[in-house]
């Protein structure tokens, strides 16, 4: 019994002082299998392809393949063809844990981008930390609990805190109102983050939130908190809500009768929310990361890219895209060498990169710097507010 | 508050018109069929298949799926109870063997229709809000509350008046007594799975359309809800499931109202456990007693 322990013990301190006189020797490839220079560059996509956010994860996939293609096609990285692995993180914090194990260890990818949800991501993400595996988040919008996982962990999405507040800042411009009640989802990590921005947001407008409610992901009927909200008679309704949600509750909110504005948080941002919600959907209000009118050259290339390929880009197209344009220049300021410290030290100097986005940089701590804009539905579509 | 009520009766049609099903079921077999919930959710898709690919109006796709669903009961009384009945673990084992057709029924509902929440398409219901005493009600709603209603007092004139449903009272109180008097329980048995699986599938019909949204984890959000409502009613009564299917609804909107909708599982569930504690069979459940 004794020895038994203290063997274990001595494995225990004997192993990671293993491990790290091999990485010691091992220069700038790390871990083993390694992808040299002037070969292929292994990227991980761990997306939701199904679950409540499959609406999102096929968009990225739209744009991840697309960006994929065209740098390929490019040729522009000295010979590094960049090899797209997507995987389904089922919307699900144990799938996404799985999936990530699978890129860190079985494929050995250079960088993992995903996964789709805030949630996921503070499950999975610690994994490629430990593994020192570099992450480029392109849809996790919490403030917080993503990119301080650590060093490795990098994102292109604007947060809820960058987003929100200019949101509402330009609806109370435009509509002009004072009191506001607030409907969030109180089971996510996402939904209840953008609810803190919201809140804070109205707050620094001085806007009085009349009437808090809040809802659980697989509920489909929202008619009791809504009749609440509108008893309360507020001026705006703002709602932190998934795409399948938000759809639900705007319809839902029309048929009770509440005919007043709504600003939905970056849920709303897809084209399938206005899909399903049908007319109910015309005059949202939707902070926005993603510019589609702007006028820059990376933005217009891209719209005709996915004009070509059939596809309706949103904003989580435009953001996996320009993720994958994020890698390629990382591959670039790294010299082209694709271990993965090359790339996160490639990421640190990434730099007023053009991306349908607009100027792309990372800040100190790792998140997305650049302008958010806010759009409104009409006639179906987004329309960019000016 | 007048639009509240509404909003809760017209939630506790559903759950009440969900747990009858289940409440018959156990009511005859003493076994608890978790597969219930994934018969409300192929119903579901069944309708929307008519109505969105067929250019089916509702008032046909909700038979025709009332009956799929009645037909999917049987085969699945055929399949994962019948084999395992006479044995004298049947309860645990029909339990168990629910649950895997649960799942295999969703895989189903999953290979054929994917993962996405799928919508009837816009304009299948001519859906005119009306105004009552202050409330917006729509005709929907309405209809909804109407059919689950009348399918319920259905139910209950079948077990009443009719030659089948005296003798579905009868195995109910003893299968082998009703044996001996020469009523064939199998087909007895199987009627009630019938009869039990179709009112899931209108409850699932109803609520894809009350929400306008099916997809194969729908039966999830119901399937604690009918649990709960059958043993605040009583285990196996009908009555008892029909009130508490209402009285959950309406406590769920109260509990929103007063307390926040942070509130709202968490009472709803206090309250059954508060139930069990001082009436441990339920509101109309009979005496737990009833073997010798």
């Amino acid at each position: 019994m004794r020895f038994g322990r203290w063997s274990l013990r001595l494995a225990a301190v004997a192993l990671p002082l293993a491990l790290a006189a091999c990485k010691g020797g091992g220069g700038a490839g790390d871990a083993g299998g390694e992808p040299a220079k002037g070969s292929s560059l292994k990227i991980g996509a761990a997306l939701s392809m199904t679950g409540a956010a499959a609406t999102y994860g096929q968009s990225q996939k739209n744009g991840l393949d697309a960006a994929t293609e065209e740098v390929n096609g490019g040729n522009t990285l000295q010979g590094v063809k960049l090899e797209l692995l997507v995987e389904d993180d089922a919307t699900s914090k144990e799938q996404g844990i799985n999936v990530f194990q699978r890129f860190i260890n079985t494929d050995k990818v250079s960088v993992i981008i995903g996964p789709t949800l805030s949630t996921t991501a503070t499950a999975a993400d610690p994994l490629a930390q430990q593994a020192r595996v570099p992450v480029l988040a392109i849809s996790n919008t919490s403030p917080t609990g993503i990119t301080d996982i650590g060093d490795y962990i990098w994102r292109d999405s604007l947060t809820e805190a960058q987003v929100v507040p200019g949101a509402v800042k330009k609806a109370k411009a435009k509509i002009g109102f004072k009191t506001a009640a607030v409907l969030y989802g109180n089971d996510d990590v996402f939904t209840k983050a953008g609810y803190d921005v919201m809140k804070k947001a109205l707050a620094d407008e001085n806007v009085t939130v009349v009437d808090t409610q809040t809802f659980a992901k697989p509920d489909r009927d929202f008619s009791a908190q809504l009749t609440a909200i509108k008893g309360k008679n507020p001026e705006i309704v703002v709602v932190s809500a998934l795409a399948d949600n938000a759809a639900a509750i705007v319809a839902q909110a029309r048929q009770l009768g509440y005919s007043g504005p709504i600003l939905g948080g970056n849920g709303f941002n897809s084209p399938a929310f206005i899909k399903n919600a049908g007319p109910a959907a015309e005059g949202v209000l939707v902070g926005t990361s993603w510019n589609s009118a702007s006028t820059a050259p990376a933005n217009q290339r891209f719209k005709e890219l996915m004009q070509k390929r059939g596809v309706n880009p949103d904003q989580f197209t435009a953001q996996a895209y320009s993720g994958v344009l994020i890698v390629a220049e990382a591959v670039r300021k790294a010299g082209f060498k694709t271990g993965r410290d090359d790339i996160k030290n490639g990421f640190a100097q990434v730099k007023d990169l053009d991306t349908p986005l607009g100027k792309f940089s990372f800040t100190p701590t790792r998140d997305a710097q650049h302008q958010p804009a806010v759009q409104q539905v009409k006639n179906g579509k987004f329309e960019i507010v000016q | 508050m007048w639009q509240q009520a509404i909003n809760g009766v017209f939630l506790g049609a559903i759950y009440a018109l969900f747990a009858v099903g289940y409440a018959l079921v156990f009511g005859v077999l003493d076994i608890l069929n978790l597969a219930h919930q994934a018969v409300f959710t192929l119903s579901a898709f069944i309708a929307l298949a008519f109505v969105a690919e067929g250019n089916m109006p509702l008032a046909i796709a909700l038979p025709v799926s009332l009956l799929a669903a009645g037909l999917i009961g049987v085969g699945l009384e055929r399949v994962a109870f019948r084999p395992l009945r006479g044995r004298s673990d049947s309860n645990i084992s029909g339990l168990i063997s629910s649950l895997a057709a649960a799942t295999i029924l969703e895989a189903i509902a999953l290979q054929i229709w994917g993962p996405d929440v799928h919508r009837f398409p816009q304009g299948t219901f001519p859906d005119k809000p009306l105004h009552v005493l202050g409330a917006t009600v729509s005709a929907l709603q309405l209809t909804i509350i109407a059919v689950s209603v009348a399918l319920m007092a259905a139910l209950t004139a079948v077990l009443r008046a009719t030659r089948l449903g005296r003798q579905i009272r009868a195995v109910a109180e003893s299968p082998r007594a009703a044996r001996i008097l020469g009523v064939d329980v199998d087909r007895v048995i199987a009627w009630s799975f019938f009869l039990s699986s179709a009112l899931g599938g209108a409850a699932g019909v109803l609520f894809g359309v009350a929400f306008n949204s099916v997809s194969p984890d729908m039966g999830r959000s119901v399937e604690l809800k009918g649990l709960a409502v059958i043993i605040l009613g009583g285990m196996g009564s009908i009555a008892g499931a029909v009130i508490a299917g209402f009285a959950l609804g309406l406590l769920e909107v109260l509990t929103v109202v007063q307390l926040g909708s942070s509130w709202r599982d968490a009472v709803s569930f206090g309250v059954l456990f508060v139930v069990l504690l001082v009436r441990p069979s339920g509101l109309l459940g009979k005496a737990a007693i009833r073997e010798a």
